[in-house]
């Protein structure tokens, strides 16, 4: 387990807990008590810190490396019902972008979402949760199958963004992402977002479009990352903080902005610290809103859709 | 099975005559080299067991994998080639038929059937490679067509099984129009939302996977499969470049796009129907 600069109380504590376990172990002393007086001093110490957090040390926890990624979700929720599906038919498979069917409970699912690597080799595998355009033409055609089998459509953001790179823009980025939250503002089945981790720019709302958007607790989601922002508007990147908490990128302030539908609460020390209990609640969250949007028409479910992002945006006169 | 263990009379009792000899000399060497007995790599799906080489095989065969019990119904299994072009090249094209008809008690290069795969209603056309290289003419794309007509019909999911050298020539642009016959098909069952998987098999190649081989909701292959348009010689040919070492095998043509899966024969038959219970929203069958 890693640990950030703001979680080393825990860690400490944690070791604590482990050398008086094994104390109680190895020798007769009794450590029932001590151990049940750390194991509260640690609960109460998680609380606080994560009661406390700023829109930095979110977008920290957003990033942290033992974080589940998108398809630690979704193999754990749908187990060996999971068939992975590739390709864009057009030039690539984009790793960074994975799609395909599976189920939870007895309700088929249309699962795409962007997925990085948890080690150096496979960090660049997927190329950092970086989706080419072909990414998001491969996410597109899963999507349009799924309308055709009329199968709802759940999607994982987890990404810095798109690639910004030469053969990216030959491509089209620009044009694979527009096409994307065009037709994803028409598609005729239930569209379930979840922002796992990062939801940066353009990128995250090319799969982003959706019925009920859900943030997870210590994710962020907004028109560029901190730091891009820092180097851009104060020209350094030492503004980082301050650029988080400008943006209000967290899932608090993006509620607020109504901007997204609902903050779905983490288990304490966050999806990293039991992501057993993560899976549990992602999965539950999916198959309640599903629910309820299973029982509204295709022509009323697309209604909705559009009046929801007709409705975003704050001006006057 | 026979409980050998329990027997009560010691010694063998089968009769000389009636013991089931495999017929000696039958082995299969796989291009790697490695050498397996023809019963064996039969039970092994056709996949040579030592280095995981699919060994191309036929209708007979798929269908055999796929079917339960190897029951199926045969659909429109008198078909056959006509000569409107009186087309002859080394050889007259008619007599090129008997003798493919002869060779491989095959009326064309593909048979479609009807049958229960894992208790569900399937539809399934295979192509044959050992007639005239699996070539496409007027019958192959009628009996596509046809089979997908019964898809419709019966509203049952349609697995095409492509093993083809591409359209055939001797019945010129009569076969480049099965290309648009097949595909329009295809559209008409897309139109009825009824699931369509197309298997890409070594090798599939030109008119056929210009047509229906590419258009499935999923495209599917087998490890190593030969798939492309125009084959290898002529692209190099073409070119006057080197082709990659892996070019235009199935991993190939995967990693750029067009395969959904690559899927190993023993899976083959779990793996389609998987498929169809996730897309058609259905209990997953065991």
């Amino acid at each position: 387990m890693e640990y950030l600069d703001f979680e080393l109380p825990i860690k400490e504590l944690e070791e604590q807990l482990e050398k008086c376990q094994i104390i109680g172990e190895e020798s007769d002393v009794d450590v029932t008590d001590t151990c049940k007086q750390i194991e509260k001093k640690l609960s109460e110490t998680r609380r606080e810190i994560y009661k406390n957090l700023t829109a930095w040390q979110r977008v920290q926890l957003s990033r942290h490396p033992n974080r589940p990624y998108t398809l630690d979700y979704i193999r754990a929720i749908c187990g060996e019902t999971w068939l992975e599906l590739h390709g864009d038919r057009n030039v690539k498979d984009d790793k960074a972008m994975i799609g395909g069917l599976g189920k939870i409970g007895d309700q088929s699912y249309m699962l795409i979402g962007q997925q990085k690597g948890y080690n150096t080799k496979t960090r660049q595998l997927r190329n950092f949760g970086m989706a080419n355009p072909e990414g998001y033409r491969k996410a597109l055609r899963l999507m349009k199958s799924a309308e055709k089998f009329n199968i709802p459509v759940v999607s994982f953001i987890d990404t810095p963004g798109a690639y910004p790179g030469i053969e990216a823009e030959e491509r089209g980025q620009g044009e694979a992402i527009a096409r994307n939250i065009l037709e994803m503002t028409r598609l005729k089945v239930p569209i379930i977002v979840v922002i796992i981790g990062e939801g940066a720019s353009g990128g995250a709302l090319g799969i982003g479009v959706g019925d009920k958007v859900l943030m997870l607790e210590n994710t962020w989601y907004s028109v560029i990352s901190p730091e891009s922002c820092s180097s851009i508007l104060w020209r350094s990147w030492e503004y980082k903080e301050v650029a988080a908490e400008a943006l209000k990128l967290t899932a608090s302030d993006m509620k607020k902005l109504k901007l997204i539908d609902e903050i779905v609460k983490e288990p304490e020390g966050g999806a990293h610290a039991n992501r057993e209990r993560a899976f549990e609640i992602v999965k539950n969250k999916i198959s309640k809103h599903y629910e309820d949007l299973k029982k509204l028409s295709p022509e009323k479910l697309v209604e909705m859709r559009m009046d929801k992002y007709c409705n975003m945006g704050v001006f006057s006169g | 099975m026979t409980a050998w263990f329990k027997r009560k009379e010691k010694g063998i009792q089968t009769a000389t005559e009636q013991k089931k000899d495999t017929p000696k000399g039958l082995w299969y060497k796989s291009p790697t080299g490695k050498i397996v007995e023809y019963e064996e790599l039969a039970k092994n799906f056709y996949v040579s067991p030592e280095d995981d080489y699919h060994v191309r095989i036929g209708s007979k065969e798929y269908f055999e994998i796929l079917f339960d019990d190897n029951k199926f119904t045969e659909l429109d299994p008198k078909l056959s080639s006509k000569d409107p072009l009186k087309f002859e090249d080394t050889k007259k094209y008619v007599d090129r038929l008997k003798s493919a008809q002869k060779k491989t008690g095959l009326k064309d290069a593909v048979r479609t059937a009807i049958g229960k795969s894992m208790g569900k209603d399937l539809v399934v056309a295979c192509m044959d490679f050992s007639f005239i290289g699996g070539s496409m003419g007027s019958v192959v794309g009628e009996k596509i067509a046809r089979a997908i007509d019964m898809s419709i019909k019966k509203k049952v999911p349609f697995l095409m099984i492509s093993k083809s050298g591409g359209a055939r020539m001797m019945e010129a642009a009569l076969s480049l129009m099965q290309l648009a016959k097949t595909s329009a098909k295809l559209a008409q069952l897309a139109e009825a939302k009824i699931p369509y998987i197309s298997l890409c098999t070594d090798p599939t190649t030109g008119g056929t996977t210009a047509s229906y081989a590419m258009l499935g909701d999923i495209n599917i292959s087998e490890p190593g499969a030969l798939i492309g348009f125009a084959g290898p010689r002529v692209v190099k040919e073409a070119t006057g470049k080197d082709l990659p070492k892996d070019f235009q095998t199935a991993e190939f043509v995967k990693e750029h796009g067009f395969l959904d899966f690559i899927v190993h024969r023993s899976e083959l038959k779990q793996k389609v129907n998987l498929y169809i219970d996730l897309i058609q929203n259905e209990p997953i069958r065991k």
